[in-house]
């Protein structure tokens, strides 16, 4: 098919050789795993289990909060030990709302888990609430709620579903591993999703560099004739769900926008595997495919991890360190974040975990900038990096927004080709960081305005509501007074001319 | 094994294999061929010469990070001050004194550089401050160039007489040469026509070969094509200012030989004489002191090349790369501020793009 040029990006070393020849193996059980409450974005879910308590695989261990939220549900059949805190799978490291499952070693599903016969028969609404009870999350890293996504008809005019197969992150290669083993189940939870999306176009795009993945696609995806594959040249970010969509079909998504204002819903390969599952066999998203690789790493590999698994759990089962690790990475190189310890669990949105030596990090001392443009040519957004991080670093981040900061994407190729190893990134996310505690802190302080003029204006009103209760009892003890003495001299006068009428009155 | 890394820095955590010094490795090894064919022309005098700016560069680079209390290995082993030095020597008349060319250095790295701020801080091309300086303070050194003479051919000065020459102030009147653009624009002045002045000293084979007389390392323009083209391959620069720039002259000159050619040169001319290529592959692509977008290139460039032709061919110098150079290195901040490329999502005045409501549903 017709492809459409992008601007900018990048050809780092793919580096996928290390992992991508390793089919998906299935981790051994751990003899713990630590369940965080928030493995997606939008509102944690409330735990729905309580320490000592027995739970099958499964099984509900958290219900999802609000609209956009997730429910989190049992790994494996197991003893709750607790529901506490525990260190997030997130570069900070802190700690957060975290449930704690001894497995049984059974692994035994709940009675309740069931799959549907004929998915396709089901209305598009049951389905996207199956997905959303199954809490599955957008796999791809950005963990979305997935029905939520789902359910973008009701709110635009949605024609196409992109299956985002890029995977343009060097060393990744779950997506590919899962699409060339997986093809049917995967090919089958993108027809669910475009039959709850109602849309009758789906469009596969799988880059280059993945020629096997394309193969076993394009014959599974044989089955339906609205599937189109899209082979994509390889480049970084070409899995920007916006970039991507251009890719396919020529349209810019307008700034601020979502893809969905111009028709199209971007679902991850992974995303629709954990549909089929959903669908096909009941079971929640309770594991899912991570690369594990790195130079650091003694065997890289693809493993089937259940959720909650302890990173270094899963490093020793690819036969731990072969070299110190300069990093220890969630995700890809590019945009993945440093893991602070091995002691953090996995979680729906890990994708990859990278042991990355100095050499392949390639690090070097910042320089001052030479304005060689090279940021300017390599952002896929039109941004001025090196200019937007000048007024950063002088402290002027309004400056920086005005220069379009809120539109970089993040996708870190400034800093990857800068030859001055500037930490671009690191300005940009301090400044959108700062930006938005500033909105945050700009719109407490609007709320508490708002709600202490509330509180005046109602605490006048009972005033005002008081005084005139005190003015209508006065008025209607005047005017009860006034009757009475009306009454009474009308009674002294009645009584004297005609009893049978105040008799009759009384 | 749990492991504590520290979680303070962002991402990416690969990076491609560039660098300053690798950068300006590039450059320099894009300057060898057109600089060894000055040496070997302009012989020992042009030699001395060369290294004496390339170390009167090292030296001030070295003393002006040491005044200011920077750190000076990263600095210097960048390569920058190096480049300038290289630069500003490819633009001396070959036989000049030596302290020509440290005057030139110490103007070129410590006015036009480390007073800015140092690597990256300078509004102006380092190399062209310090030449258009010198062609203003010394009208004479300046403007004495000689025709070739290759090393060890019969008339080339031996080694001490060319120490005299670059060191010892001895005069070389026998020698003496103006440039193709110098002489050409005295004698247009004097009333003659191109027609009668061009044929004795100027053939398109010899203006693109450089065996002319010229700058140290300006006038073989087939080797500095050689260069530019090297670095267009390895990336290191873009084609927008150089096409701009000459494109610009070649239009220009084409547009006034075709009105005029009697008095205004042809486009190939233009484009083999003087600094041109020089300063289009190797001078206004400075990235430090030009626009950083694609299409505030095109317009730099263009205009680098309207103000070259405009000197050359009406202004009082015969040669204008230099003096175009740094007037549009001042307009280049001006031209970032106002040509930017346009972001993702958004027109070109900043507004997210809307589309017609009726989004095409199929395709």
């Amino acid at each position: 098919m017709k492809l459409f040029k992008i601007r900018g990006g990048v050809h780092p070393d793919d580096r996928k050789r290390l992992a991508s020849e390793q089919p998906i193996e299935t981790l051994p059980l751990p003899d713990l795993l630590h369940i965080p409450l928030q493995q997606h974005i939008g509102a944690p879910a409330s735990p729905a289990v309580r320490r000592g308590q027995r739970v099958a695989k499964g099984e509900l261990l958290a219900h999802g909060q609000g609209v956009i939220s997730a429910p989190v549900h049992a790994p494996t059949s197991g003893r709750i030990m607790g529901v506490g805190q525990y260190p997030a799978h997130h570069a900070s490291g802190l700690s957060v709302p975290t449930i704690t499952l001894k497995p049984d070693g059974e692994d035994r599903w709940a009675d309740h888990i069931q799959g549907v016969a004929d998915p396709f028969a089901l209305a598009p609404e049951e389905i996207a609430a199956r997905v959303a009870a199954a809490g599955i999350v957008g796999l791809g890293g950005a963990t979305f709620p997935s029905a939520v996504k789902l359910d973008l008809r009701k709110r635009y005019a949605i024609h196409t579903l992109v299956i985002n197969g890029a995977e343009c992150e060097p060393y990744l290669t779950c997506d590919d591993r899962l699409m060339r083993e997986r093809a049917e189940s995967v090919i089958d939870g993108i027809r669910l999703m475009a039959r709850a999306l109602g849309v009758s176009r789906i469009v596969i795009g799988i880059e280059d560099n993945k020629p096997e993945a394309q193969a076993a696609m394009a014959v599974a995806a044989s089955v339906d004739s609205s599937i189109r594959l899209a082979r994509l040249p390889t480049r970084y970010p070409m899995g920007s769900e916006k970039h991507l969509v251009q890719t396919l079909t020529g349209r810019e998504t307008p700034a601020r926008g979502l893809t969905a204002d111009i028709g199209v819903v971007v679902h991850n390969p992974a995303t629709a595997f954990a549909v089929h599952e959903a669908l096909r066999l009941g079971h929640p998203l309770v594991a899912r495919v991570v690369t594990v690789s790195g130079g650091a790493i003694a065997r890289p590999a693809n493993v089937r991890v259940p959720l909650g698994t302890r990173v270094q759990d899963l490093i020793a089962h690819c036969g731990g360190f072969k070299d110190e690790p300069a990093r220890l990475i969630s995700g890809g190189p590019m945009m993945g974040q440093p893991l602070p310890s091995t002691r953090v669990p996995m979680v729906k949105g890990s994708n990859g975990v990278l042991a990355l030596t100095a050499a392949e990090i390639n690090g070097g001392t910042p320089r001052p900038c030479i304005r060689c443009a090279g940021c300017v040519q390599a952002c896929p957004c039109g941004l001025v990096p090196l200019e937007m991080v000048a007024h950063i670093r002088a402290g002027d981040l309004e400056g920086a927004v005005k220069r379009g900061l809120m539109d970089c994407i993040g996708c870190g190729s400034c800093a990857y080709v800068c030859p001055g190893h500037i930490p671009l990134v690191q300005f940009l996310n301090h400044a959108k960081g700062e930006m938005a505690a500033r909105g945050r802190a700009k719109q407490k302080q609007t709320e508490t305005k708002r709600l202490a003029e509330q509180r005046t204006a109602r605490m006048e009103a009972i005033k005002r509501a008081k005084r005139e209760q005190m003015e209508q009892r006065k008025r209607e003890m005047a005017a009860r007074k006034k009757a009475e003495a009306e009454a009474a001299a009308q009674a002294a006068t009645t009584t004297t001319t005609d009893p049978v009428a105040a008799e009759t009155e009384a | 094994m749990p492991i504590e890394t520290p979680a303070a820095q962002c991402g990416p955590f690969a990076h491609d294999t560039v660098g300053i010094p690798r950068t300006m490795g590039l450059v320099m090894l894009a300057l060898v061929p057109a600089t060894l064919f000055g040496l070997w022309q302009f012989g020992w005098p042009a030699i001395w010469l060369f290294l004496a700016t390339l170390a009167g560069a090292l030296l001030a680079e070295i003393l002006s990070l040491w005044l200011a209390g920077k750190p000076i290995r990263p600095d210097l082993s960048d390569g920058t001050a190096l480049l300038t030095g290289w630069l500003l020597a490819m633009t001396l008349p070959p036989w000049a004194p030596w302290w020509i060319g440290v005057v030139g250095a110490l103007l070129a790295i410590v006015v036009a550089k480390q007073v800015f701020g140092g690597v990256g801080q300078n509004l102006f091309n380092p190399a062209m401050v310090a030449r258009v300086a010198l062609l203003i303070a010394f009208p004479l050194e300046m403007t004495r160039f000689v025709a070739p003479t290759p090393l060890f051919s019969a008339e080339a000065p031996g080694l001490v007489e060319s120490l005299a020459i670059t060191f010892g102030g001895q005069g070389f009147d026998a020698f003496s040469g103006a440039t193709v653009l110098g002489q050409v624009r005295t004698e247009l002045g004097q009333g003659e026509t191109l027609a009668t002045i061009l044929p004795d000293l100027y053939t398109p084979l010899s203006g693109a070969v450089g065996t002319v007389a010229g700058s140290l390392g300006e006038t073989s323009a087939l080797l500095l094509l050689l260069g530019g083209l090297f670095l267009l391959y390895k990336r290191v620069i873009t084609w927008h200012i150089p096409v701009a720039l000459l494109g610009t002259i070649a239009a220009l000159a084409a547009l006034m030989h075709l009105i005029d050619p009697e008095h205004y040169a042809d486009p190939l001319y233009h484009l083999v004489s003087g600094a041109t290529l020089l300063g289009a592959f190797f001078i206004a692509t400075d990235p430090v002191t030009s626009p950083v977008s694609a299409r505030g290139q095109l317009l730099f460039g263009a205009g680098c090349g309207l103000l070259i032709y405009v000197i050359r061919t009406w202004a009082g110098y015969p040669e204008g790369v230099a003096f175009a150079v740094l007037l549009m290195n001042a307009c280049a901040p001006l031209i970032d501020h106002y040509v930017k490329p346009r972001i993702y999502g958004r027109d070109r005045r900043g507004q997210p793009l809307e589309y017609a409501n009726d989004v095409e549903t199929s395709r």
